[in-house]
């Protein structure tokens, strides 16, 4: 691991200020920084510590709940009001790394974790992610663990979090303290930013801004479900997971998000798919009509091509689940 | 960098670079071995230790974020007495060469608290607990501590007996 100041954060308004810094970085859980920061892959010169600031809570707000940055993933999970009435954020959380990594992880830290590809571990090989400009491993390379939406020329490393696509399918907003002072609201669409050509860019987040809490509005379906499948049953990423929230009126999809990991560059939604759903009786041929709609621009490689019939039948067995 | 700790209700006044990970500085610095390091990485859960009560990966955390912190080591788990875990590890034959021991003691300690409060998992049924202790609670639970042994049927024969006795 390279040198770094440790600096503590006492004050929100101010961490901004002290995170200040292209070689700065902030420190939640530490438990992805400090996995890059020993291989480093990742070598900031000042980490500042934020994980005792009073970002720790979850609060009712505008219908809906705020959480907190630093909330870990544990305490989230568990949350009465979150087991509730966002059971699919308990469920993809419940879902992901192990009980001791989600007692450190944080909401914040799960938002901005990286990708699991090997190249970009590995700094013996190219990774435009890591080096811009490099080149890229895995093109050509073992490919198992990658992406099939939203990839570019220069990337096509996965976004590996469970958390953050149960929230794209809830309508999750952001909360962003820029260096300046001031809070913005990002949803997640515009938070993540696709790889194109600058894949080491991943969100609109700049020098010194701190995220503060991620805001949910009032859950838009009662019926909701997070379904992951991976190489084995505990402690893995997904090969492929789908989060809905599904609302029925008569018989009929009334409204439908759904969003998807193990497939997208980010944690990924298309609003085509969920158009396709809404008003529509559930059968066999609209799920299939739905899938045919989100895999239409997928890109695979030999590594990845059977991730588009197991999304196929994960994003069925996760409807015909939410509409029964 | 000075760093205070406090370790199985004991302080320690260390001096460290920041770079000191929580594990080393119980390992390298305070001297005490049981906490194992088996990947750094977070991956085996041979590192485990209770911090506040919680079960954390030490190997991924810093000495420094854990000023002020209560830290449990599984030499802090018994009192002179075998805890009724370690007890019940040694009756189970809950292991072959002990590497993974100390992180599975420690973790399990944690998982019976969350068990307690009512935490769901990834297999619950349904998100309203309570909960009980059954095979497949306990691997879901107790998956992120690996034993290369293979020790499984003895390590968790060896927490379900406790767990049904909770
Ligand atoms: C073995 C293993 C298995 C795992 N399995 C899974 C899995 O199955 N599913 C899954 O989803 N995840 C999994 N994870 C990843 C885990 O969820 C993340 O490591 C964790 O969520 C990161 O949170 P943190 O608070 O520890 O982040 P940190 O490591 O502290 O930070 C991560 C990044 O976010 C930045 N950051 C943190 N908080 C803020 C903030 N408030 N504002 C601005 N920047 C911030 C940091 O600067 C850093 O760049 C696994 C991890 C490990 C080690
Ligand atoms: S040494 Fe910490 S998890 Fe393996
Ligand atoms: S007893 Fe040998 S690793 Fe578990």
């Amino acid at each position: 691991m390279r040198e770094f100041d440790y600096v503590r954060a006492t004050d929100t308004a101010r961490a901004s200020v002290e995170g200040q810094g292209a070689e700065t970085r902030f420190i939640a859980g530490g438990t992805n920084l400090l996995d890059l920061m020993k291989l480093e892959v990742m070598a900031p010169s000042k980490l500042v510590d934020i994980s005792r600031l009073p970002l720790d809570r979850i609060e009712e707000a505008d219908g809906g709940l705020r959480i907190g940055a630093t909330v870990t993933n544990s305490d989230l999970a568990a949350d009465p009001r979150i087991r509730a009435s966002y059971p699919v954020l308990s469920r993809a959380l419940l879902a992901g790394a192990s009980g001791q990594l989600r007692n450190k992880a944080t909401t914040g830290g799960n938002l901005l974790q990286r990708t699991r590809c090997p190249y970009f571990y590995d700094t013996d090989t190219p990774c435009n992610k890591r080096s811009p400009g490099e080149g890229c491993a895995a093109m050509g390379g073992e490919t198992r663990n990658h992406a099939v939406l939203g990839t570019s020329e220069t990337c096509i490393a996965l976004h590996p979090s469970d958390m953050a696509v149960a929230m794209r399918a809830l309508d999750a907003k952001v909360e962003v303290q820029g260096a300046g002072g001031e809070t913005n609201s990002f949803a997640m669409e515009e938070f993540y930013l696709l790889p194109s050509d600058t894949p080491h860019i991943e969100t609109i987040l700049e020098s010194g801004d701190l995220i503060t809490g991620v805001h949910l509005p009032a859950p838009r379906g009662d019926r909701q479900v997070y379904r992951k499948v991976r190489d084995r049953a505990s402690y893995a990423f997904a090969l492929v997971s789908t989060a809905a929230v599904v609302k029925m009126e008569d018989g009929r999809i009334a409204d439908a998000a759904v969003a998807f990991g193990g497939l997208g560059t980010m944690p990924w939604r298309d609003p085509e798919v969920d158009a396709a759903l809404t008003g529509e009786a559930p059968s066999r041929a609209l799920f299939d009509k739905a899938a045919d709609l989100l895999l239409r621009e997928a890109e695979v490689t030999d590594g990845t091509a059977f991730k588009l019939p197991l999304a196929r039948r994960v994003l069925r067995a996760v409807l015909e689940e939410a509409t029964a | 960098m000075q760093i205070d700790l406090t370790i199985n209700q004991k302080s320690y006044s260390l001096e460290l670079d920041s770079r000191v990970t929580l594990l080393d500085a119980i390992r390298e610095h305070v001297g005490l071995t049981g906490s194992k390091k088996g990947c750094d990485h977070g991956q085996c859960g041979a590192c485990t230790v209770l911090v506040n009560g919680r079960r954390i990966n030490a190997c991924l955390s810093l000495a420094a974020m854990h000023d002020g912190d209560e830290i449990t080591t599984v030499e802090g788990l018994s009192d002179g007495e075998l805890s009724p875990l370690q007890a019940a590890f040694i009756k189970e034959d809950g292991f072959q060469c002990g590497y993974c021991t100390p992180g599975q003691l420690c973790s399990a300690t944690g998982m019976l608290q969350e068990i307690s409060e009512g935490w769901p998992s990834h297999v619950s049924d349904s998100l309203d607990g309570p909960y009980e202790l059954s095979e497949a609670e306990l691997s879901e639970r107790m998956s992120g501590n690996l034993c290369r042994c293979s020790c499984y049927p003895g390590i968790n024969a060896a927490i379900r007996s406790v767990g049904e006795k909770a």
